[in-house]
């Protein structure tokens, strides 16, 4: 059995889920006794593939063509399946990210493969794979079986550990795969990054978020402030986003993002059952509410019930101070 | 332009999920169905367009009778005709794309429109793999979308930014909140929905590929430590944050 572990690339920058499903990958061939093996796919990748030996792959294969510098949609897929084939392997691991979530399901489409999207848990029982994943954004939990020969999973980010880095370099091969101007027919032709410096939700390790308690779009700077203090991202209620005073990618919830960081501070949000579909597995969650019947309380690990414009700024000084940047 | 747009029925989002006796699907007794929102999206775009560019814009829904009640919905926002692929069995992503692929490979479609994903599987799989099954081009999670002559020009959501896409029709688009503001339905367009003909197809069966063997709720969180109620609680908090939790 072969497992093939998808790292992406973003600017010849592997991302951080990158080394998350390498490793995933990497346990599951452990428990599964398959060998495994990484696939970088982009433009002049070969330099970086060697590092993810670091995350327990001793093999990387490499397909590169200039043209592959942004996501196309088609030919990215054309060059998985290309690889999927000529290495024989049988499970795919992407990770569940805009990349690879697109890419997934043209790959499942393709190959036939079944497909478990954004599994946060794998088990293995008798030589299978069971992956939990949520669905209606995490008020219920189903564990997956992927019944066909191929099989493909993508990997929330944020949730799997990378493990401890070892001293390892993996070995490079590359795969060759002729890509027609035709392959192209949907591509990325530029790229903005709208948020300078702040991370995004999916990603982001500390997530500061504001509820319609916040009275209007100005009070969220206290909110950017606290959350720039700890390089957090900043959320917002779908009331909030509703009303327009944040833009809808900062949506927390059922109809905007799922999210997981480590700490999650929610200000001036009730709690909505959408809004805590949303966030609820967050390792720890802190909310900041004047009404103590706010259902946020009932997730929350610490509350403070009282007035955000009060506590939220004393918490900036106060970690202004504790980490020395007053 | 020849639109189709892939609509499904969801529990809406105030829906508190109970595990029915199967113990592999949710309980929809009680459950307030609704036309899935990501969806609304998808049917504003189309509809721009055939204001634009005239034409006729057909809806798709997989599944059983009740799917009509959503292929109503957006026909009561505009539009001309429904589809229901009938389906017994919700099946995977995999299965459903399959139906739909089957049912419009023949259509003639210069663009298929999807909701970025289902609110209830939460897949984001379905649109992107009728695209693949179709040969088309596609993009998801779209934002903003123009289409002039062949080239379709699209922003596309990603960690941190967004992707300019281009791509030629006939191809795929999952629509993502933000792409345009859904139109509620008029009362003439209600009334006028309720003779728009929905014509129903069955399907051979189609295995899934991938099958769940459990569902439940996950673990119920314990509520926490109330700190205080003013900015006096402000110290303990970070204490705990550092100490306890150690995420800061």
């Amino acid at each position: 059995m072969k497992i093939l572990a998808y790292a992406e690339q973003r600017d010849g920058k592997f991302k951080k889920v990158a080394y998350e499903v390498v490793h995933a990958a990497h346990q599951a061939a452990s428990q599964l006794g398959a060998e495994l093996a990484a696939l970088v796919v982009g433009k002049d990748v070969e330099g970086i593939a060697p590092e993810l030996g670091a995350y327990g792959t001793k093999k990387v294969y490499v397909v590169q063509d200039d043209r592959l510098h942004y996501y196309s949609s088609t030919a990215y897929a054309k060059a998985v399946a290309a690889a999927v084939e000529s290495t024989g392997s049988d499970i795919l691991f992407l990770p569940a990210t805009a990349m690879g979530k697109d890419l997934a399901a043209r790959l499942s489409a393709k190959l036939g493969a079944g497909l478990a999207a954004d599994c946060t848990q794998l088990r293995y029982d008798g030589g299978e794979i069971i992956a939990t994943r949520p669905v209606y954004a995490g008020k219920a939990l189903v564990d997956v079986r992927v019944n066909s020969t191929r099989k493909i999973f993508t990997l929330r980010p944020n949730v799997f550990s990378a493990g401890n880095p070892a001293m390892e370099k993996a070995a490079v091969e590359k795969v060759n795969v002729p890509l027609e101007d035709s392959d192209f027919a949907s591509k990325v032709t530029s790229i903005s990054t709208a948020k300078a410096g702040r991370p995004d939700l999916t990603e982001a390790d500390i997530i500061i978020s504001g509820g319609r308690g916040l009275g209007g779009p100005e009070n969220f700077k206290m909110i950017e402030e606290l959350a720039d203090l700890l390089g957090a991202g900043v959320g917002a209620s779908r009331a909030a986003v509703d009303a327009g005073w944040r833009p809808h990618e900062d949506q927390v919830g059922q109809t905007g993002k799922t999210v997981s960081p480590s700490l999650y501070v929610a200000v001036a949000i009730s709690g909505a059952i959408q809004h805590l579909a949303g966030m609820s597995s967050s390792k720890y969650i802190v909310a900041i509410n004047k009404d103590k019947e706010a259902p946020i309380f009932q997730v929350a690990d610490y509350g403070i019930v009282g007035d955000a414009f009060e506590i939220v700024p004393e918490l900036t000084l106060q970690l202004k101070k504790a980490l020395g940047k007053e | 332009m020849k639109l189709f747009v892939c609509v499904n029925q969801v529990p809406d989002t105030e829906t508190k999920v109970k595990v029915s006796p199967d113990g592999k699907t949710i309980d929809r007794s009680d459950v307030n169905l609704i036309l899935n929102p990501y969806d609304e999206f998808a049917v504003e775009a189309a509809l721009q367009l055939k204001e634009k560019f005239g034409g006729e814009v057909t809806y798709v829904s997989v599944g059983g009778d009740s799917n009509k009640e959503v292929i109503r919905k957006a026909l009561a926002m505009g539009g001309d005709k429904g589809i229901l692929i009938k389906t017994e069995s919700t099946g995977d992503s995999y299965s459903v794309a399959k139906a739909i692929a089957e049912a419009l490979k023949d259509s003639g479609a210069d663009m298929i429109f999807f909701g970025k994903q289902s609110i209830d599987y939460d897949d984001a799989s379905v649109g992107t793999m009728v695209a693949e099954l179709l040969g088309l081009p596609s993009a998801s999670v779209v934002v903003k979308l123009e289409v002039s002559q062949n080239v379709v020009t699209c922003e596309r959501e990603i960690e941190g930014g967004k992707e300019t896409v281009e791509l030629t029709l006939p191809c795929v688009i999952t629509a993502q909140k933000g792409l345009n503001e859904p139109r509620y339905p008029s009362l003439k367009g209600i009334m006028a929905a309720k003779s728009k003909p929905i014509t129903e197809v069955t399907p051979a069966p189609i295995a899934p590929l991938a099958e769940v063997l459990e569902m439940r709720k996950p673990p119920a969180k314990q509520p926490g430590k109330i700190l205080g109620t003013d900015k006096t609680a402000v110290p303990e908090l970070i204490r705990l944050l550092h100490e306890e939790a150690k995420v800061i």
